[in-house]
C-alpha cells in the first residue's frame, strides 16, 4: 500500500449526495479478476455518452463533456469533494481501487458509507470527514476558483486552504498509523498468532459445534 | 450484573484482543466466498506465500456472475467464465469446499448460509458483500467486508475493527393485511433514510418483527445495509430453532441440546442500553414502492410521488429532482398508475420459497399483462427450486407467463445477461434502485413479492388486493 502522509491536491466537486459503488464502478467491471485497471472506467456511466464494456479501448469512447471529471479545469486532481454518504451500496473494494487508481488521494464529504470507508485505508485513499457546512463553503470555493487546490497533512490532522484556514479533522489512530507507514495489517495481526490460537481452543471447547459442518 | 444487548453478547465473546483505543481484533466463524470479491484476496494470499488459517470456516459459491439459463452449455461471456473459473480453482487449490454452478445446492450465497444451517446463532459471519446483514436474522454478528479484508479473514480467521453504536428498531404492534417484511424494510428506510444506520448495528424487535417467519426476518436483516448499517440482527426464538433443525451443517445429538441451551441467551437482556431507539407502529406501514433512485425514496403502493418543491434543503430537492428525471416522473403522479415493463421476482432479499409461494398465490389463475415485456422467477437456491416445484410453483408462474429461471443473483445487479435496457421500467424484489443497478439507463422500483406479481398481472402498480 502507498503511504499517505502531505498532499497538496487539485480539488474537483461532485455535487450530489448518495453517491453508490454501483455509479462509482459499475458491476460489468467487477468481473475482472486483477485489482488494477479500474481507473478508466470510474464513474464510467456518468462519465461516458456510450456504454462501456470491460476490454474495451476507453480512450476512443466519447467522453460526457456535462461530467465534472471531464473538465478541462479538473484534470489530475488528486482530491474528491463531495455529498453526504459518499460510497453507500456494495462492499465492493473495486470502489476505492477504482478511485486510486485514476488518481485520488483524498476524498472530502459530510458522511461516508462504512464499508466504503473502512475500505479506503486499505488502499492508501485518505477518506475525510468534515461537517456539512464546511464542506459547504469547499464547494463553493472549487466552483468559484479554477485551479483550486487543498493541502492534506494527515500527521497533524489538517486540511489547509489556499487562503491558510486551517480545517481539523479525526481519524482513527490505529488506521494513520497504517496509513502514513503504507503497512499491511495482516502481518500485524499474525504477530499475535498464539493469541489467536489460544481463544480458538477455549471456543472450541466452549462452543464445539461451531467446528463442524464442513470441518466433519 | 451489567444488562446487555445482543450485539454486546455477540461482539464481546468474539474478542480475541483489545487495543487501549478500542480496536479490537475480533474473531471470525463463518466466511461466505463468492467469486466477484475474492480473486484478488486469494492472490493477495498466494503472492504472500500464506495459507487460509481454517478452511473449514469458509463455504464458497458462485452466484453474481452465473447465468440463469442454459446452464448445459458453460458460462458464454469468457470474463465472467474466468472469474468463476477461478474460485473453483482457488477452492481446490486451498481445500475449500465450494457448491459450484451446476451442484443442486448452488445459489446465492445469502440463501445458501442458512439453508445449510452453515449460518448458526451466536455465530460472527463475514462475506465479502454488503447484504450479508442477511444472516442477522439468526442472531448472529454478521456483516459486509472488502477484498483486503476477505484476505484477512483467509489469512488471520479475524478482523480489526471498533465495535459500532447501538440501534434498536422495535416494530410493534400487527401488521396491515399483505404487509410483509420487505415493506417493514423498506418504511424503516423511508423514516431512517439510507444513511439512518450508519455507524450503528441494528437490532430488530417487537412483536411484529418477533411474528416474521426466519425467512421474513431475513428479507428485514438484509436491508439494513440500505440503511446505512452494515449489521442487523434478530434474537433467538424458537422459530429460530426449529429453522435450524435438522440442517445439513446444524449440529447434531447432545451438541444440538447444547448449542440450543447457549442459543436462547442471545437476546437483549432486560434494561439493555442502546444508543438509540427507534420506535414504529406496525399498523401505520402499507405495502411500500420506492420511487426514485435511492431506497429511501419510498411511499405507500396508495400514495404519490413527492413533490421536491415542498422539501427546502436544496441537496435533498437536487438530489429530487434528478432522481425524478432519471425514473421519468412526474412530482405528484400516482403510484397506481406507473406503468411497468418488466418484473424481477428474485435476489437475496426476496428469493426464498415463502416468498415465492406468496408471489404464486398473486398469480395463480392470472395472466401477466399485455405491456410487460418479460416476467421472471429466480430462485434463491437450487433447493428452494426443487421446493418450489414441488409444490407447483413453477407450473403457477409459467401458466401465468412467467419465465423460471436457474438460481443466482440475476437481475439484482445485472452482472450477468439479466438485465434492463435503456429506460426500461422494473417492479423489482431486490434491494437497490440506484441509477444502472439493473442495467444502464433502467428503472428500478423496489417492492415485496406481492407488489411486483400484482404488478406483472395489472401492468402497473396496484394493491394485490384489488386486482380483479
Amino acid at each position: 500500500m502507498k503511504p499517505f502522509g502531505y498532499l497538496d491536491g487539485l480539488v474537483v466537486p461532485l455535487d450530489r449526495p448518495n453517491v453508490d459503488t454501483d455509479a462509482i464502478i459499475p458491476k460489468q467491471f467487477l468481473k475482472s479478476i486483477r485489482r488494477s485497471g479500474f481507473g478508466p472506467n470510474l464513474f464510467d456511466e456518468w462519465r461516458y455518452l456510450d456504454h462501456g464494456e470491460p476490454g474495451m479501448d476507453n480512450s476512443r469512447r466519447k467522453p460526457n463533456p456535462d461530467f465534472v471529471l471531464n473538465a478541462p479545469r479538473y484534470r489530475g486532481a488528486q482530491i474528491l469533494l463531495c455529498r453526504e454518504n459518499f460510497g453507500c451500496g456494495s462492499s465492493r473494494e473495486h470502489a476505492p481501487w477504482a478511485l486510486e487508481d485514476y488518481g485520488f488521494r483524498a476524498i472530502i464529504a459530510p458522511s461516508f458509507a462504512d464499508i466504503f470507508y473502512n475500505n479506503c485505508f486499505k488502499n492508501g485513499l485518505l477518506p475525510i470527514v468534515l461537517d456539512a457546512k464546511t464542506v459547504d463553503g469547499l464547494f463553493h470555493e472549487t466552483f468559484g476558483n479554477e485551479g483550486y487546490r487543498l493541502a492534506i497533512d494527515l500527521e497533524k490532522q489538517v486540511v489547509v486552504t489556499p487562503s491558510g484556514e486551517r480545517i481539523g479533522f479525526e481519524v482513527d489512530a490505529f488506521r494513520k498509523h497504517c496509513l502514513i507507514e503504507g503497512l499491511d495489517d495482516i502481518g500485524l495481526t499474525l504477530v499475535h498468532g498464539d493469541e489467536i490460537r489460544a481463544f480458538e481452543d477455549r471456543y472450541r471447547g466452549a462452543q464445539p459445534w461451531l467446528f463442524i459442518g464442513n470441518e466433519k | 450484573m451489567e444488562a446487555l444487548n445482543l450485539y454486546d453478547k455477540l461482539w464481546g465473546s468474539h474478542v480475541v484482543r483489545e487495543e487501549k483505543d478500542g480496536t479490537a481484533l475480533l474473531y471470525i466463524d463463518r466466511h461466505l466466498v463468492h467469486e466477484v470479491t475474492s480473486p484478488q484476496a486469494f492472490e493477495g494470499l498466494r503472492l504472500a506465500g500464506r495459507k487460509p488459517w481454517r478452511t473449514g470456516s469458509v463455504l464458497a459459491v458462485a452466484d453474481h456472475n452465473v447465468p440463469t439459463t442454459g446452464r448445459e452449455g458453460g458460462i458464454r461471456d469468457a470474463v465472467s467464465r474466468l472469474q468463476v473459473e477461478t474460485l473453483d480453482s482457488n477452492c481446490e487449490d486451498y481445500g475449500i469446499l465450494e457448491f459450484r454452478m451446476n451442484d443442486l445446492r448452488q445459489g446465492i450465497v445469502h440463501v445458501v448460509g442458512p439453508e445449510q444451517g452453515a449460518t448458526l446463532p451466536g455465530m460472527t459471519v463475514v462475506c465479502g458483500d454488503s447484504h450479508t446483514s442477511t444472516h442477522g436474522a439468526f442472531a448472529a454478528l454478521a456483516f459486509g467486508i472488502g477484498t483486503s479484508e476477505v484476505e484477512h479473514v483467509l489469512a488471520t480467521q479475524c478482523l480489526l475493527g471498533k465495535k459500532s453504536k447501538s440501534m434498536r428498531i422495535a416494530v410493534e404492534g400487527e401488521l396491515g393485511r399483505g404487509v410483509t417484511a420487505k415493506d417493514i424494510a423498506l418504511y424503516v428506510i423511508g423514516r431512517i433514510g439510507t444513511a439512518g444506520g450508519t455507524g450503528y448495528a441494528i437490532e430488530f424487535s417487537g412483536s411484529a418483527v418477533s411474528a416474521l417467519s426466519m425467512e421474513g426476518r431475513m428479507t428485514l436483516c438484509n436491508m439494513a445495509i440500505e440503511a446505512g448499517a452494515r449489521a442487523g440482527m434478530v434474537a433467538v426464538d424458537e422459530k429460530t430453532i426449529e429453522y435450524l433443525r435438522g440442517r445439513p451443517f446444524s449440529p447434531q445429538g447432545e451438541l444440538w441440546e447444547a448449542a440450543c441451551s447457549y442459543w436462547r441467551t442471545l437476546k437483549s437482556d432486560e434494561g439493555a442500553h442502546f444508543d438509540a431507539t427507534v420506535t414504529i407502529d406496525a399498523a401505520e406501514i402499507r405495502p411500500q414502492v420506492t420511487w426514485g433512485t435511492s431506497p429511501e425514496m419510498v411511499v405507500a403502493i396508495d400514495g404519490a410521488v413527492p413533490d421536491p418543491k415542498h422539501f427546502s434543503d436544496p441537496v435533498k430537492r437536487q438530489g429530487m429532482e434528478r432522481a425524478l428525471a432519471y425514473m421519468g416522473l412526474s412530482p405528484n403522479q400516482k403510484i397506481e398508475e406507473i406503468v411497468v415493463d418488466k418484473i424481477f421476482i428474485g435476489s437475496c432479499t426476496n428469493s426464498r420459497i415463502e416468498d415465492l409461494r406468496a408471489a404464486a398465490g398473486v398469480v395463480k389463475g392470472r395472466h401477466v399483462a399485455k405491456n410487460i415485456r418479460l416476467a421472471m422467477v429466480v430462485p434463491g437456491s437450487g433447493l428452494v427450486k426443487r421446493q418450489a416445484e414441488k409444490e407447483g410453483l413453477d407450473r403457477i408462474f409459467q401458466e401465468a407467463g412467467f419465465e423460471w429461471r436457474e438460481p443466482g443473483c440475476s437481475m439484482c445487479l445485472a452482472m450477468n445477461d439479466d438485465r434492463l435496457s435503456l429506460g426500461e421500467r422494473c417492479a423489482s424484489t431486490s434491494n437497490r434502485n440506484f441509477e444502472g443497478r439493473q442495467g444502464q439507463g433502467g428503472r428500478t422500483h423496489l417492492v415485496s413479492p406481492e407488489l411486483a406479481a400484482a404488478a406483472a398481472i395489472a401492468g402497473h402498480f396496484v394493491d394485490p388486493g384489488r386486482l380483479p
